[in-house]
């Protein structure tokens, strides 16, 4: 059961500013993709390996080779704020 | 009052040394100007697809193994999501589950003898940018990113908590770097930042099962800062519970200057990290035909390298370790070895003149002028009575410095050892006359005059005359 407390917490951790009915509406369209989850839960998985892809792809390598970059300007071009050729950010702790 | 118990885990970084980094093609090259080692990929760009560099988990592999660990036949990459500008793309592509390698261990040299310590996990992960801040990271009005380092391929080498004193820490990084350094896959850097650890620490009084709670400390990167914050924060926590107080587990940071771990953040919402498996990239089945020839790639490990020191060169424990301590230092003694085989008085010369002379001008072995056989020539011109001991010292000296051979540097100065009898014979009955006084002592019973005298003799032949000759000569003399 997912509380609003939980709400406000996973909010938090992704830096998202919710108000009083967001939370309210969020509390409950999470608690009923959980409630479909217990729906699926009663399938038998038994013989069913865990996904942890759902291509069925394997080992995709590149080689090591240094090459390709892009230039600074680019690299810097949507930065809202920069300093030094660094890109400046608030403040962190 | 209780005894106290500090229980440390430590977990490394250590940065692989390939071309590129580990999912896009920008280079991994140290230094450069901010920002310009950089592509879309590293830089989260909308689109932007990571493949994984092939020779970063050939790496990783090779480290493993090299670590005892066991390696994963199946192991993807996850998400670890947190808000922090050192990654452009607010996630860290990591390992969470199911990481390349588990369950190794590495063994440490304690006062109390040999102590295997657990190696929990080794995985692979993208290193991320770096920030610059004025100041200290908690005083900084703002800070500067670069992102150079960003996507840098990492392994993270996590231990048990096995280790029971800062002292023993630093032992487990010091071993850590050594065999890390034997494969190749890394030059562990502390200072350019290619080796470093953070660390977990809790008290318990002695006898007590369970673990306190923990502080984790970042910011290490000596192993003279890993012992002494290490120290510190043992006996903070230990003052912190005398007093009645109560450890919050939180992650501090190590202030070099002050000598003290400070309070980053409390640890709660940052452990909240959110893994999930990244779909951008697919899974890897590791074939068992390709751990087993990476394997047999492997170089003679430190230990295995030292035991046989030991054995086959009669070495003393104390010799094999230190020079069995780089992979470069083991071989240049076993080129000398081959050339001459007198492993001891090879090992005495490593471990004196060269050592002494490397770390005074600050120079690798890699970088040494004098070859392991021109080493074994000088030491066959000793064998051989050519010169003395004392003139050889001399010799290697411009050895070192202009990388000559030994028989050049004899011949042109004329450093040849006087062992005809006549010359010292000669050199002996000036030295008796001159000195009076202290034959005078000699005859009184005094002994130490006679090594004055030889001294003189020494002397008087520009340290030429071969001195066994020379003190049996004088004896005859007096």
């Amino acid at each position: 059961m997912i509380t609003k407390k939980d709400v406000e917490h996973v909010a938090l951790l992704s830096r998202l500013e919710l108000t009083g009915p967001e939370k309210d509406m969020y509390t409950r369209q999470l608690n009923d993709i959980l409630e479909h989850f217990q729906f699926l839960a009663r399938l038998d998985t038994e013989n069913v390996q865990p996904t942890a892809h759902v291509l069925p792809l394997q080992n995709v390598f590149r080689e090591d080779w240094a090459g390709l970059h892009i230039s600074r300007e680019d690299a810097l071009a949507n930065c809202p704020d920069q300093e030094e050729n660094y890109f400046k950010v608030p403040k962190i702790v | 009052m209780p005894q106290y118990e500090t229980v440390i885990g430590l977990e490394a970084h250590v940065e692989l040394k390939t071309r590129a980094k580990i999912f896009c093609d920008s280079t991994t090259e140290f230094g450069g100007a901010p920002n310009t080692h950089v592509c879309p990929v590293c830089l989260g760009l909308p689109g932007a697809l990571p493949v994984v560099n092939k020779k970063v988990v050939e790496y990783a592999i090779r480290a493993a193994l090299a670590l005892n660990c066991k390696i994963a036949e199946f192991s993807k990459f996850d998400r670890k999501n947190y808000y922090y500008p050192d990654m452009p793309k607010n996630y860290q592509i990591s390992q969470y589950d199911l990481p390349i390698a588990k369950h190794g261990c590495l063994e440490i040299d304690t006062a109390n003898g040999v102590k295997k310590i657990g190696i929990t996990r080794l995985h692979m992960e993208e290193d991320t940018g770096k920030l610059v801040h004025q100041g200290t990271i908690t005083t900084t009005p703002f800070s500067l990113v670069d992102y150079n380092r960003a996507g840098v391929p990492l392994i993270e080498i996590v231990s048990e908590p096995d280790l029971r004193s800062p002292e023993e820490a630093r032992q487990y990084m010091e071993k850590l770097r050594t065999v890390i350094l034997y494969t190749g896959v890394s030059d562990c850097k502390m200072e350019e930042g290619s080796l470093r650890c953070d660390a977990n620490i809790s008290v318990r009084p002695v006898g007590t099962g369970g673990f306190g709670t923990k502080a984790e400390i970042k910011n290490l990167n000596s192993f003279k800062s890993l012992q002494r914050s290490l120290a510190f924060e043992a006996e903070r926590q230990i003052k912190t519970l005398e007093a009645g107080g109560k450890i919050v587990q939180e992650t501090r940071t190590w202030d070099e200057g002050k000598g003290e771990t400070l309070s980053l953040r409390s640890k709660e919402y940052a452990h909240d990290y959110r893994y999930l498996p990244d779909p951008d990239l697919v899974p890897l089945l590791i074939d068992r035909q390709w751990v087993a020839d990476i394997r047999n790639s492997l170089p003679e490990m430190p230990d295995q390298r030292r035991l046989r020191y030991v054995k086959e060169y009669g070495l003393p424990a104390y010799d094999a370790a230190i020079l069995t301590n780089t992979k470069e230092l083991a071989d240049y003694f076993e080129e000398c070895v081959k050339a001459y085989p007198h492993p001891k008085a090879i090992s005495n010369w490593i471990m004196g003149d060269l050592n002494r002379l490397l770390n005074l001008h600050g120079i690798e072995i890699t970088g040494c002028k004098v070859t392991p056989q021109n080493l074994a020539s000088l030491l066959m011109l000793i064998g051989r009575g050519t010169i003395s001991g004392k003139i050889a010292k001399t010799v290697f000296a411009e050895m070192f410095a202009g990388g000559k051979a030994a028989e050049t540097i004899v011949k042109e100065k004329g450093l040849t050892q006087i062992s005809d009898k006549r010359v010292i014979v000669a050199i002996v009955d000036e030295v008796l006359a001159r000195n009076p006084g202290p034959v005078e002592d000699y005859k009184a019973g005094r002994e130490r005059a006679l090594g004055f005298l030889v001294g003189q003799v020494m002397k008087a032949s520009q340290g030429k005359a071969n001195p066994e000759l020379a003190n049996k000569l004088l004896r005859e003399k007096l």
